[in-house]
């Protein structure tokens, strides 16, 4: 099958010029595009689940919650973008989880490169898998009648906030899959993690109702204000104060878990 | 940095050697996975680490290519330092790993482009260097099927072939046959000496003494993370002693008994081999082998084979280790 003479003729190849590191970062980037061509199934899994909760909290608990199923979607229908693009970011860890444990981040490491990029070609998948998760979750919402009263500009402020989010929530992940070796312990963990962040938000429902200790929670948790923010957004009415306080946890993580990923992976 | 002369010409510093290190300590808590190994590796070698699982070897190569950092010793690869200049040593090497470092996802020929693109190649360079790698590797015609539909012996060709996008000064194999059959290991060595001809330096890893037979120049036996030997094949086998004989029994159930009677002529450690029914032992000289010989057929014990040469390699790994075979494994390689 391999004759050496074939071998022998391959050209022999010096370096080309350095690449820049955003060059390399976009090949990392390319990569995630490709995953998507070659797997797409993995799209039925980021949104199957905010697809199901749509369905069911309109139609089985809008009415005893808001009135009218039309009401309640009006109120749920940010909150699940934002439950979308957080739930989104486990998966990039499991993914990262699946390279690590099979060498390819070996080949990585051996080559000359911006050390960061493969983790900036994540990001990118990351934010693709949330810009198509969350328009196809808004074209269910605006098919089940679904209205952003702020209009396309409010729609396109509420998707550039979900990029952040789901930006500074990634490096969680990819964090936990640099420690973790089994893809499947990165989702149960990242799990027992977000579901009582999501939960225990105003997602769902308006706090009002809640025992006075969990409402200081609710009132607190990142989730939270980053729904109030998207409300806003994507409603009219958002304030200066609602964004900064939705962006205090992306920007916090970005701020802390980066440099925390350079080091676990350079260490490795 | 970059070396552009043709094949099998290094630019500068001929007489420099590809590898050198001094004193290469890695230690896992407690375990000193390598304990203080020096290595000399000239530029166009096929050069063979050879020890058993465990012993160090994947450790040892993945300090060389910086994949991990060295606790105590220091080492240059092709003139680079390799903990003050780690991003000019990657540019000099090519690692393939134990396990395929491949996208399952991908295709083959989108695993090499991207390669080729992370190294600096533009669009259609980049599609024609992988391009002419699949050919080169006889990939071609699986060049558009996803990686995970490879068998074992296209992953390892692909995977090799990775590591030729850019021509390296020094091409890192860890344990490149492991898992194969014998056909794809045959295909895999004839790889690695084409390499060689066209003057990629090339350190490998094995556990098969085979391999490290057949292939390289040179051969570091090592054990416990320690480098017990060193040598060209034919001086670690006369550093055992030349005079081994070797004989097949007709009745493997008297293997026992011709054991005994071997040792005890000739006062040496008798060795079986793996499969069974044959026996090897120093003899010394002709005419002791010729009496024991003797021995064996008075005691009325067929002989289907016998013969008076070299020490096979796993012999050698034998009388430098105490250890019966390379097969037994101690302990996972990887840390």
């Amino acid at each position: 099958m391999i004759d050496t003479t074939s071998l022998q003729r391959l050209q022999r190849v010096a370096r080309p010029r350095t690449p820049s590191a955003l060059s390399n970062a976009l090949v990392f980037g390319w990569r995630a595009v490709l995953k998507f061509k070659h797997v797409p199934e993995q799209l039925f899994d980021l949104v199957m689940t905010p697809i199901m909760f749509t369905l069911l909290f309109t139609f089985v608990f809008g009415g005893a919650l808001a009135g009218s199923p039309g009401e309640y979607l009006q109120f749920f229908l940010p909150g699940i973008l934002v439950q979308t693009v957080v739930f989104n970011a486990v998966y990039s860890g499991m993914g990262l989880s699946t390279d690590l444990g099979k060498g390819l981040f070996d080949r990585f490491r051996s080559l000359p490169i911006w050390s960061l990029s493969p983790f900036a070609g994540l990001m990118v998948g990351d934010i693709l898998r949330h810009l198509i998760a969350a328009s196809i979750i808004l074209a269910i919402g605006l098919i089940l009648g679904y209205r952003p009263e702020a209009g396309i500009l409010g729609v396109l402020a509420a998707f550039a906030m979900l990029i952040a989010i789901g930006f500074g929530m990634g490096w969680v992940f990819i964090v936990l899959g640099l420690l973790i070796r089994t893809p499947t312990t990165v989702m149960t963990l990242g799990f027992t993690f977000l579901f009582p962040l999501v939960f225990a938000s105003n997602i769902m429902v308006d706090p009002g109702t809640m025992p006075d200790w969990l409402r200081a929670f609710v009132e607190v948790n990142p989730v939270s204000l980053m729904t109030t923010a998207l409300r806003g957004l994507m409603g009219g009415g958002a304030t200066l104060s609602q964004v900064v306080l939705a962006m205090i946890a992306p920007v916090a993580l970005t701020a802390i878990l980066a440099p925390t990923t350079l080091w676990l992976y350079l260490r490795r | 940095m970059n070396d552009t002369s043709p094949m099998g010409v290094p630019a500068t510093g001929l007489a420099q050697p590809a590898i050198s290190a001094r004193g290469l300590v890695k230690t896992f808590g407690k375990l000193r996975a390598v304990d203080g190994i020096d290595l000399d590796v000239p530029r166009g070698m096929i050069f063979a680490i050879l020890g058993p699982n465990g012993a160090g070897k994947t450790t040892l190569m993945r300090m060389l290519a910086t994949l991990s950092r060295p606790d105590a010793g220091s080492a240059t690869v092709m003139g680079h330092d390799l903990v003050q200049a780690p991003h000019e040593v990657r540019a000099a090497i090519a690692m393939t790993g134990q396990f395929a470092s491949l996208d399952e996802d991908l295709t083959g020929r989108e695993n090499l482009v991207l390669l080729a693109r992370l190294w600096g190649f533009r669009g259609r360079a980049a599609k024609a260097r992988a391009d002419d790698l699949l050919a080169a590797f006889g990939l071609s015609e699986a060049a558009t099927k996803q990686v995970r539909d490879y068998s074992g012996g296209m992953r390892r060709r692909l995977d090799i072939a990775a590591s030729l996008i850019v021509t390296p000064g020094v091409l890192f194999l860890d344990e490149p046959t492991t898992g194969l059959d014998p056909n794809a290991r045959k295909d895999v060595w004839g790889m690695i000496r084409g390499l060689a001809e066209a003057g990629v330096t090339i350190l490998l890893t094995t556990q098969y003494l085979e391999e490290a037979d057949q292939l390289a120049a040179r051969i570091a036996v090592i054990d416990h993370g320690r480098k017990i030997a060193e040598g060209t094949s034919r001086e670690l086998k006369a550093a055992t002693g030349s005079g081994f004989l070797h004989v097949a029994l007709a009745d493997v159930a008297r293997l026992d008994q011709a054991a005994t009677i071997l040792e005890r002529r000739l006062e040496h450690p008798v060795q079986r081999s793996a499969e069974g029914a044959e026996l090897s032992v120093l003899a010394g000289t002709a005419k002791a082998a010729n009496e024991a010989l003797a021995d064996l057929v008075a005691a009325g014990i067929e002989l289907s084979d016998f013969s008076m040469g070299q020490p096979s390699l796993e012999e050698v790994f034998f009388a430098l280790t105490g250890q019966p075979s390379l097969g037994e494994s101690r302990k996972d390689d990887t840390p």
